[in-house]
């Protein structure tokens, strides 16, 4: 078994618990630990429950575990939830302002924040020093983070972890591992970065949980390196509209939202189809339908977006696992719609969007910016010429000699609306399925299938998105074939025969009421056994899906 | 006038009479004498929602964004914002705007963006073949009223006064050199500039002879004033009778929203090293 940790921090929200997880993860990360952080919250502003697991082991990770090692527990209610989760081992770090006769360790975290003259966010710290002497990291580390995180702020805050870390006891003392510590990011920060990678220069979004971090993230990110406009319109309608004119005006444009946002911008999902606009639109998904569950995770939308948009179109769709991933795909998305001229979406759900993974930083080599096709500048310029592969020469407004007629209509070489001309409809028609050709191609010589855990074992699961690093952990351990596609539009069907060469039972793992992969890959032909379901906006825990597995596939039991 | 060729080869399929015959020629006439004022014919962009105002795209040769119903003024905002060079003219119709896109058209206003609105006002759907609209009369028959329109038609020269319009002006299809003038004065506004265009439609709502008759042209009026904006805008509520001012309501200078949103913005080599040193910090 490897070594690794979980830590459950809780509180009321408003009370700066992601924001100790956050530290937390980072103090473990930087004694060597890879980290994942869980987040749950509800969809309120004060009140109410907030908690992130934070989980350290000595191997790259990113799913969780429903048993935790250490609980800490901001106020009673956090106890109530959680303590069931605690391993018989585990220890409980407790406000003890307001937790009475409990076991484990007590900080009167307020008390102690209040009398060092700090506010009572600043609790918090007290709390993490607790942590820290329980876990047996020297003071110096505890010390660094705060000052490197808080900078001139850092002085009050560390006085009170001192005096956490004064108060508590050693419990065990954890490794410093011999491993160089991995930034720590979430998906939609990852999302973000690979598309300034791939030349991100406008980024349009009307706040939509859990796609809201990207507008943040980047409009804060925007502050610093001023390359590119953040503009948060009136509804996801303008969002689109303004995305595909700022793309036919020459910049590289971005939208997010989740699925409600983006149903409302399907319609010009269309358009961008018709007038071969390129356009990277992230969908982060949670569960539906309608308003659903704002702060939870679901996969439901993944028929929804492969199929959205009315008449014949094809979009360019991708499904990342994990923040390398997203960084990677999103950067992908970008380069493949300029090149293509169709719309491209990036599928996540709140799991990648707002978990925190590590990120190999190689994953940077993988992005360059790629230009599209341009006009030459010779003759007259067609917006829509018939090429050969189906691509026409890109030119902006503005460039001299060149008249840029984009259109939603059916149209002609040059943008002209053809009704009548049957011939003419279907070389149009035409033409942009030829790019289809291309794109189909060239996604076979991309990384578009992930295979894991056992190669060559005869059952298979298939998985997407944020159930890749759930899927792999059991997949090692039960001696399982994880197979995770990562494009699904168009879909790699070569790649996919070779994943799937010798398997002989197929199960997939999705977060979603109706199986919605397995009716996807039914449509191309993959027998699906049998799938295991979960639909309660929480991800997959590792026990929880262990066991299932065992049940359902009828395993005997961890192989390790 | 044409001596940049702004005209195409394509089948006009306006009805024979429409308004938007004089539209188009003022635009055109507009243009012409844009250019000759120093704007490059490459830096002018026309988006269009979709009714009958707009197959004007295929109607004049420069850069044309021919968008989805209700979207003009949407498409045309992010092209703006994507290069605030480009002078950016949309044309909409009442069905286009002032029903299906007029959250649009309010936040277009809000945020003083620089460019300029036309509205083909022909106060009815005509390319749907004559469904009663925002600016319809109230008793409007049209083909989903047959017994009368049970809604009043609301004033959008207010609408866009409330909304924060920096340039608010009425025009005239028949009125051809009025609505140049117009036109050009819109496109030399910093800023959100609006033009109202009374758009008789010759199939289903022909108002040439109502609108010849109670016209009249703006003069020494106080263009800075919002209570002689609303007094004027007031004499004509698009319902029934009464005096109907063309011209230039009202005008004022505020910053234009591409302006700021671009302000400071630059474009950056090493982008690789900027990502590294962002990473480092979340270490």
């Amino acid at each position: 078994m490897k070594k690794e940790f979980s830590i459950l921090i809780g509180g009321a929200a408003g009370e700066g618990t992601r924001m100790s997880g956050q530290l937390i993860g980072k103090l473990l990360n930087q004694y060597g630990w890879c980290i994942f952080i869980y987040e749950d919250y509800q969809s309120l502003i004060t009140g109410g429950h907030n908690f992130s697991i934070i989980r350290a082991s000595e191997e790259r990770i990113s799913a969780s575990t429903k048993d935790i090692d250490y609980l800490i527990a901001l106020n009673q209610d956090t106890l109530q939830r959680h303590k069931r989760r605690l391993k018989k081992e585990g220890l409980i770090i407790y406000n003890s302002d307001q937790i009475k006769d409990e076991k484990g360790i007590g900080i009167a975290a307020l008390t102690i924040t209040t009398q060092l003259g700090g506010k009572p966010i600043m609790k918090n710290s007290s709390l993490l020093g607790a942590l820290g002497k329980v876990l047996g990291i020297e003071w110096q580390a505890i010390e660094d983070l705060l000052k490197r995180e808080f900078g001139a702020k850092a002085e009050l805050n560390l006085k009170i972890a001192r005096a956490g870390f004064d108060q508590a006891k050693e419990n065990q003392k954890i490794e410093k591992l011999n491993q160089k510590p991995l930034p720590l990011i979430t998906g939609n920060e990852a999302v973000a970065l690979g598309a300034l990678k791939a030349g991100l220069e406008a980024y349009i979004s009307y706040p939509m949980t859990p796609a809201s971090s990207i507008l943040h993230y980047l409009a804060a990110v925007k502050q610093d390196l001023k390359n590119l406009v953040v503009f948060q319109p009136e509804n996801e309608i303008e969002v689109i509209n303004a995305a595909i004119g700022a793309a036919y005006s020459g910049k590289r444009a971005m939208v997010g939202s989740s699925g409600g946002g983006f149903a409302l911008m399907v319609e010009a999902l269309s358009l961008a189809g018709q007038s071969e606009t390129p356009i990277v639109v992230v969908e982060s998904q949670r569960p539906g339908p309608a308003t659903g569950l704002p702060t939870y995770t679901a996969q439901g939308d993944l028929l929804f977006v492969l199929s959205a948009g009315h008449g014949d179109f094809f979009r360019f769709v991708v499904a990342p696992g994990d923040a390398e991933e997203a960084f990677y795909l999103t950067g992908l998305a970008m380069n493949m719609t300029w090149k293509y001229q169709l719309p491209a979406i990036v599928l996540i759900d709140k799991e990648i969007s707002e978990d925190t993974f590590n990120l190999d930083e190689s994953v940077l080599e993988k992005v360059e910016k790629k230009e599209g096709k341009f006009w030459d500048k010779k003759g007259e310029y067609k917006r829509y010429l018939d090429t050969n592969d189906g691509i026409s020469p890109l030119a902006f407004p503005g460039e001299t000699g060149a008249i840029v007629k984009t259109t939603s209509y059916e149209h002609d070489e040059s943008g002209i609306t053809a009704e009548e001309d049957e011939g003419q409809i279907k070389r149009m028609q035409e033409k942009r399925q030829r790019k289809i050709i291309g794109l189909s191609r060239e996604i076979e010589n991309l990384k578009a299938v992930n295979v894991f855990g056992d190669k060559n074992s005869e059952k298979a699961i298939i998985v997407f998105g944020s159930n890749k690093g759930i899927a792999i952990e059991l997949g090692k351990e039960l001696g399982l074939r994880v197979i995770q596609p990562l494009i699904f539009q168009p879909f790699p069907e070569e790649q996919m025969k070779k994943a799937l060469s010798g398997v002989k039972k197929i199960f997939t793992i999705e977060t979603n009421a109706s199986a919605q992969l397995a009716q996807f890959l039914g449509c191309r032909g993959i027998k699906i056994e049998s799938s295991i379901l979960k639909y309660t906006g929480r991800p997959f825990f590792i026990e929880e899906l262990r066991e299932e597995l065992i049940k359902k596939l009828n395993l005997s039991g961890p192989k390790a | 006038m044409n001596k940049t060729n702004l005209d195409l080869p394509t089948k006009n399929t306006w009805c024979p009479g429409c308004g938007n015959f004089g539209i188009l020629q003022a635009i055109k006439n507009a243009i012409s004498i844009l250019e000759q004022k120093g704007v490059k014919k490459e830096n002018f962009v026309l988006t269009t929602g979709i009714g009958c105002h707009a197959k004007i795209v295929d109607y004049i040769n420069i850069n044309t964004f021919y968008g989805l119903h209700g979207r003009a003024l949407a498409a045309a905002v992010g092209i703006k914002i994507g290069n605030p060079n480009l002078k950016v003219l949309t044309c909409s119709g009442d069905g286009d705007s002032y029903n299906e896109g007029i959250s649009h058209l309010v936040y277009a206003a809000k945020r003083n963006i620089d460019l300029t609105m036309m509205i083909h006002n022909n106060r009815n759907f005509a390319l749907t073949t004559g469904q009663y609209s925002a600016t319809s009369p109230r008793g409007f028959k049209g083909r989903s009223t047959p017994e009368g329109s049970q809604e009043s038609a609301f004033n959008p020269l207010e609408l866009m006064l409330a909304s924060g319009a920096t340039f608010i002006a009425r025009g005239y299809a028949a009125k051809i050199d009025h609505l140049t003038n117009l036109i050009v004065q819109a496109v030399e506004h910093k800023g959100f500039s609006f033009i109202d265009i009374l758009d008789p439609c010759v199939a289903w709502f022909n108002t040439y002879e109502d609108y010849n008759k109670r016209v009249y042209e703006l003069k020494d009026n106080d263009f800075s004033s919002k209570e002689d904006a609303i007094k004027r805008m007031w004499e004509w509520d698009y319902n029934n009778g009464g005096k109907i001012a063309i011209g230039v309501f009202y005008k004022i200078e505020k910053p234009a929203f591409d302006q700021e949103v671009n302000s400071g913005i630059v474009k950056i080599d090493n982008i690789d090293n900027k990502i590294k040193e962002i990473l480092v910090k979340k270490i």
